[in-house]
């Protein structure tokens, strides 16, 4: 037991990697770009096994078991910047990983390197940004996090230029950046009433605020859900993310399938913390739930007819992640201990498969076009890409043998248990007919509707661009290995989730792991500024 | 003083919001300029605001909160870098789009007086 809690602190520092790394070989990309695209693209590879392997580590040692938590320069928490590491941000550095590994891959078998500046430093501080908003345990830190993560992927989104793509990224970017003031503001608010920013002392002193304070706590609370909402494209404000996702490159539209779940992850933590059952006040406790579950319905019924109205197939994967998004909403919406383990897995499942998905898009388009009603020449490589589209839209529409059934079918026992139960049965079962129907349609079209007839010169597609197509190949099998692994697997994994959504709830063990990571030291005595003690009246 | 200032931020925020609502680029950047000053001076003021108050702790004394000061120097140089970045995007779309709209609107096929033309005659 001694042995085993030495080697977790020995471990501890190594939490420092997955934030710190990325962001030094960024620096070293930049520094060595006139050197060549190999070299860069040996650092970039490097950074991201070296990742890979490290977050694998983490998960496989159940390092998160019980939260990890790590003051940066070792001040203690409520003072200095804690990164605290556990099931849930695992998952997620897992997935980010993952998903970096595949779009390197994707990348550099396509040459999407080539067609601008400074793509793997981009790509680097994209995954710094991502890594550090899933480890830190401050809202200001996370805010940061955020900015480093946007300012990443707008370079990433405009990648190779082109009007269509400064058009959707200028959207993009304006819509994040009302977002971020938005943010600022909800951070204000918090400290102004609250005055700390620690994710376990703004709980604890939630839960001590006297009760003429709640309406700016709510107020705050609000607006930081109208900040993850836009991260995650939920309905009201997901405009932006169809545009963006279906005119950006390929490998970097997988990236960005983890960037809605970002979102998604900031709600689950900072709300899930703040407000949740067991220390909030009665008044401020799961605030936004209703309101989560209202807005997952809708951007659920939305994005159904976005599937079905896409004209191309990039579009219609796009919409695919935001029906993904409406039903994580549902599920996190729901809110028990059954509906996050099946939120979870169908988490998981729908990020590997959009990436995936995208990348399948992107080879169609390289060989193809991608407009759906339009009648093209055969393309090359035309079984394996009908097959991988086949499973891939089995598994986004929620058929059985694929994964998308299985989270499907968890979310829906579990909202037996909601009040809304038959309106979240009606949309999500009809949804997935829905899209069923619209990607054996766009299938249809895009490998049965062959023109045999020889094109004239100009009207042909251009020949397939340079590159290693075997890997790109593998790149976009990837995800899907990865998903049927998770189909073996589920038994395992379910019940690793169901610890992991148990732990996201308990919200009192957080607190103390954070505010008092060991038990022989006293407890610290912070006390905020003078100006945020309340009155007592 | 305390009344001034929330003034202020409502001002800022309101034209701000105004602006960014508006169809050309150029007054949306500003409209986003203006809501990180507003956000700025929230944040500021998040620390209460005093005056004859010591910026250096001292026992006994009264000190400004610094923690604001700082939200707000990471605040500047955050929306400093975005403005930045926004202003060349605004600038390469209007280059390669031909128009400072933000949906990249070509030219009308008709001006809005001959539209009216038409329709009056």
């Amino acid at each position: 037991m001694l042995s085993f809690e030495l080697a977790q602190n020995m471990a501890l520092p190594w939490l420092a990697l997955p934030v710190f790394l990325p962001l030094f070989s960024a620096i070293l990309l930049i520094a060595l770009r006139p050197l060549g695209i190999t070299l860069a693209r040996a650092i970039s590879g490097t950074s991201v096994s070296i990742l890979l392997i490290c977050v694998v580590y983490f998960t496989a040692s159940g390092l998160g078991d019980t939260a990890q938590v790590y003051p940066m320069g070792n001040w203690p928490a409520p003072f200095g910047i804690v990164w605290v590491y556990d099931r849930l941000s695992g998952l997620m550095l897992l997935l980010t990983a993952l998903l970096a590994m595949v779009s390197f891959l994707y990348t550099i078998a396509t040459d999407e390197d080539k067609k601008g500046a400074h793509f793997h430093a981009l790509f680097q501080a994209q995954l710094f940004g991502l890594n550090g908003a899933f480890l830190t345990g401050d809202v200001f830190n996370l805010f940061v996090f955020f900015e480093v993560l946007l300012i990443a992927s707008y370079g990433l989104m405009l990648h190779g230029g082109g009007a269509a793509r400064s058009r959707a990224g200028l959207h993009y970017i304006v819509i994040n950046l009302m977002g971020s003031t938005i943010f600022l503001f909800a951070v204000g608010a918090l400290y102004g009433v609250l005055g700390t920013l620690n994710l376990a002392d703004l709980a604890l002193k939630i839960s001590q605020a006297p009760a003429s304070t709640y309406g700016l706590i709510a107020a705050a609370s609000f607006l930081l859900f109208v900040v993850f909402a836009i991260k995650a494209a939920a309905f009201p404000l997901y405009l932006w993310l169809p545009g963006t996702y279906s005119e950006t490159a390929a490998p970097v539209a997988a990236l960005f399938a983890i960037m809605t779940k970002v979102g998604l992850y900031a709600l689950l933590r900072v709300h899930g913390t703040l407000f949740n059952e067991h220390t909030a006040p009665f008044d401020l406790i799961n605030l936004i739930d209703p309101w989560m579950r209202l807005l997952g319905l809708v951007t659920l019924i939305m994005a159904t007819f976005g599937v079905m109205a896409a004209i191309n197939l990039r579009r219609q994967v796009a919409y695919l992640v935001l029906a993904s998004v409406g039903t994580l909403m549902i599920a996190l919406g729901i809110n028990t201990t059954d509906a996050l383990t099946g939120g979870l897995y169908y988490w998981i499942h729908t990020t590997l498969m959009t990436a995936g998905f995208f990348l399948l898009a992107g080879q169609i388009v390289r060989t193809r076009g991608d407009q759906i009603g339009q009648t093209r020449p055969p393309m090359p490589h035309a079984l394996l890409a009908g097959s991988l589209f086949m499973m891939y839209a089995i598994g986004l529409a929620g058929l059985p043998p694929l994964t998308g059934f299985f989270g499907k079918t968890m979310i829906l026992f579990a909202a037996l248990a909601s009040p809304l139960w038959v309106p979240i049965y009606a949309t999500v079962l009809l949804s997935s007919v829905l899209m069923v129907v619209a990607l054996a349609r766009s299938g249809n079209a895009l490998f049965y509707r062959v023109d045999h007839a020889p094109l004239p010169t100009e009207l042909a597609p251009s020949p397939m661009p340079l590159g290693n197509s075997k890997l790109s190949w593998v790149a976009v099998a990837l995800p899907l290995s990865l998903v049927f692994l998770m189909v073996i697997a589920s038994k395992p994994l379910t019940q690793w989730l169901t610890l992991t959504s148990a732990q996201i709830q308990d919200t009192p063990r957080y607190i103390q792991r954070v505010l008092h990571p060991s038990r022989t030291e006293p407890v610290p005595n912070f006390a905020p500024h003078p100006a945020h003690v309340p009155e007592a009246s | 003083m305390a009344i001034l200032f929330a003034l202020l931020i409502g001002v800022l925020t309101a034209i701000g919001v105004y602006l960014s609502l508006r169809a050309q680029t150029f007054p949306v950047v500003m409209g986003l300029t203006l809501l990180s000053y507003a956000v700025n001076l929230f944040l500021f003021g998040t620390g209460r605001l005093a005056s004859n108050a010591a910026a250096v702790i001292e026992p006994h004394a009264t000190y400004t909160d610094p923690l604001p000061q700082a939200l707000v120097l990471t605040a500047i140089v955050i929306a400093f870098a975005m403005t930045a970045f926004v202003i060349v995007l605004a600038l390469k779309t209007r280059a390669e789009l031909g128009s400072d709209h933000v949906d990249g609107a070509a030219d009308q096929p008709a001006p809005p007086t001959a539209a009216h033309k038409n329709t009056s005659c």
